[in-house]
């Protein structure tokens, strides 16, 4: 595909920064890691986008370990979400801020 | 307005419209449907920006396998009932216009570089040949670090979830 890397590089921007937004103005719990999974999706495409410019294969290998620990994250991430649900009754991050009990 | 332009374009309108509708989305389970489009969507620029075996990669795994495992936790918590609580009054338009200004900082920061085109590229690249090649051979120490990792998020999970001690059963 013959597109200058600048507008990949600019689509990566414009979705980290909706998946910043997510994460400053939702309170749920879920779709606030919903949002941070949208930022990580952003930096791989760039990562992509600069390995296809550069012909560098290292830029795929290592948006290939991005998403390896984006599943490790999200598999422990989910667990403490659940756990804070069992134990609070919500995942309301306004109502859960307190690290006590 | 070449075809490649314009199929990129539709493209990215289509991954833009989609994560602005998992945020704004007031209901859980649609948030994590747009949030699959969006993969998916942005799997299929992988594979025009010949990264095939990372667009399956991310098909299989990020909306095969991590999206599900949010699909499970909202219908067992039945958070997709729950109505948030009211924030800030004035949250939304300041954050909007905040965000405005970070892809501003961006588009400064990135631009006068000036990548430009982009040029030919050679056959079998991002082919799973020539990754795979790169994963075990100079990569080998972080792929197997990797795996590790998995194993220790793995019994991170188990036991977050509570395993029941053998004590409570009698």
């Amino acid at each position: 595909m013959n597109v200058p890397t600048d507008y990949v590089i600019g689509l990566s921007a414009i979705l980290f920064v909706l998946g910043v937004l997510g994460v400053l103005v939702r309170r749920n719990a879920i779709v606030i890691f919903m949002s941070v999974e949208l930022m990580l999706n952003a930096g791989n495409l760039a990562f992509i986008a600069f390995a296809r410019s550069f012909e560098a294969l290292s830029g795929q290998v290592f948006a290939f370990f991005v998403i390896a620990v984006a599943a490790a994250e999200v598999a422990v991430g989910l667990a403490l979400i659940v756990t804070i649900h069992r134990a609070r009754q919500s995942i309301d991050v306004d109502e859960v801020r307190a690290l006590h009990g | 307005m070449t075809l490649d332009l314009l199929g990129f374009i539709a493209l990215s309108i289509i991954a833009i419209v989609s994560a602005v509708m998992m945020i704004a989305s007031r209901h859980a389970v649609y948030s994590a449907l747009f949030l699959v489009l969006n993969f998916a969507t942005i799997a299929v620029l992988y594979l025009l920006l010949n990264a095939p075996f990372i667009a399956l990669v991310q098909i299989t795994v990020y909306a095969g396998a991590i999206m599900v495992l949010f699909l499970f936790v909202i219908m067992l918590l039945g958070v997709e009932r729950v109505e948030e609580s009211p924030g800030l009054p004035y949250q939304g338009p300041v954050a909007i216009g905040l965000g405005f200004a970070l892809v501003l900082l961006f588009g400064f920061a990135l631009l006068p570089r000036g990548e430009g085109a982009m040029g030919q590229i050679a056959e079998g690249f991002g082919s799973p040949a020539a990754v795979g090649r790169l994963l075990f051979d100079r990569y080998l120490v972080p792929f197997e670090i990797t795996s590790v990792l998995l194993l220790v998020a793995m019994v991170g999970a188990i036991y977050l979830a509570g395993v029941p001690s053998r004590k409570e059963a009698e």
